[in-house]
């Protein structure tokens, strides 16, 4: 059934008109789909540095976290709609968008320590300080370690990488609570509680996959075997100690798997050519339309 | 009805010179309704005669003990099953499902199984009830 064309000069008006209702009030844009500005996520937060934090080192350290959180958000994130099924589609989705959430507020917080971190944009683009550091750079300049770029391989790998990253990432969370930046110290605790959920996550699934079948076992092992070497960089990034190993060694021990050989930091300082493909695909829309419009 | 200041996400509403200033917090790092709820604050302060401002506080981090008594009710009603105390303490790793005693929103029985401790939201877990069959959403303590 056809139906009329909406008048907005009848009584009844068209559906839109309520879009326009408040289009007087000046700087009120939240009647459009995203607005037609961003919301700062640390709007209205104090940034200034302390005098006893070195700025510069500040906003490098908060790229580390900030970059790895991001790719590996968006390795996770190639999991929708490929994943063994809709639950574990949907807990990998929202583990991503944790990190991501984790990501903004990082990237946000190294451009305002030290604006000199942020790329400069194509004239006119509207995009936010963390959309900049996000989508406009080369993959030389990101802080990643290399230990998030790789591809996911099967499901039980990118389980194999989720449990140690999460791990490590929640002991060095959990100490940068008490750091002399305030707004890294806020960042951090929150951050705390959401990969409390990831370490949990992934800490079972090893576990299940372990003592599931033989090939699932094998899988596990394989993928274990696959994402060790790099986890030394991991671990030296974040500076964090025992504390890790009594966690790994408790999941190692409950699943029957034997800890990997202590590996050595896999040598070169680079990314891998992975990462150029990740950001390839992550940056190639973000690239093409710099004004946000088409 | 359901509030901001129900869930626990109103920290601070003053005035200043420029108008009202309102203080929002996050409840997961990437809740992408935080724009929304921005926007929709921005909005009726502006149907009362208001000019808003609202701002963001990440400490200290939102705990679902931050929802009251009325936001429970509201979420009960709604269907939701609402948030036990947030765990305290250090942080302890648990390989074994997570135990809570839960009752349907539904039917009220308390045969309920876990389907995913993440849900369609980053704040809610799945659950399913043995007894009626029907799924429900669990909101996560943190």
């Amino acid at each position: 059934m056809a139906h009329p064309t909406p008048d907005p000069n009848d009584d009844g008006g068209s559906v839109y008109d309520g879009l326009l209702e408040h289009h007087e009030v000046a700087g009120d844009d939240s009647q459009w789909a995203f607005g037609t500005d961003f919301e700062d996520p640390l709007a209205g937060m104090d940034t200034t540095v302390p005098d006893d934090v070195d700025a510069a080192e500040l906003a490098t350290y908060c790229l580390l976290l900030g970059d790895d959180a991001l790719v590996l958000s968006q390795r996770l994130a190639e999991w929708s709609s490929n994943a063994p099924d809709l639950e574990e589609d949907i807990a990998l989705s929202n583990i991503a968008l944790d990190l991501l959430g984790q990501a903004r507020l990082l990237l946000a917080r190294a451009a305002a320590a030290d604006p000199a971190v942020v790329p400069a944009l194509p004239e006119g683009s509207p995009a936010p300080v963390e959309d900049a550091l996000a989508f406009f750079r080369d993959a030389a300049d990101f802080r990643c370690t290399r230990f998030v770029e790789g591809p996911n391989g099967d499901f039980a790998q990118t389980i194999a990488r989720l449990l140690l990253f999460a791990t490590v990432r929640l002991a060095a969370f959990e100490r940068l609570g008490d750091h002399a930046d305030p707004v890294l110290a806020a960042i951090a605790a929150k951050g705390v509680k959401e990969l409390t959920y990831h370490r949990d996550f992934a800490g079972r699934w090893f576990l299940t996959l372990a003592q599931g079948t033989e090939e699932s076992r094998r899988r596990l092992l394989a993928g274990l075997a696959q994402v060790w070497p790099l986890y030394p960089e991991l671990a030296e990034a974040y500076d964090v100690g025992p504390e890790v190993d009594v966690v790994l060694d408790q999941v190692f021990a409950v699943s029957g798997v034997e800890r990997p050989e202590a590996g050595r930091r896999v040598g070169g300082e680079h990314h891998t050519e992975a990462l150029s493909r990740l950001l390839a695909e992550m940056q190639s829309v973000a690239r093409a339309h710099p004004l946000g419009v088409w | 009805m359901l509030t901001l200041a129900d869930l626990g996400v109103l920290r601070e509403v003053r005035e200043d010179a420029d108008g009202v200033v309102v203080t929002i917090t996050p409840t997961y790092s990437g809740c992408p309704a935080m724009a929304t709820m921005r926007d929709d604050l921005v909005h009726r302060l502006a149907d009362a005669g208001y000019a808003a401002r609202v701002e963001v506080s990440l400490t200290p981090a939102w705990s679902s003990d931050d929802i009251t008594a009325h936001g429970r009710a509201a979420l009960r009603e709604h269907g939701l099953s609402v948030p036990g105390p947030a765990p305290q303490g250090p942080v302890t790793l648990n390989l074994l499902p997570t135990r809570r005693a839960l009752t349907c929103p539904r039917c009220g029985s308390a045969e309920v199984s876990l389907t995913s401790e993440f849900g369609p939201t980053a704040c809610k877990a799945l659950y399913r009830c043995i007894d009626c069959l029907e799924p429900f959403e669990h909101i996560k303590e943190i």
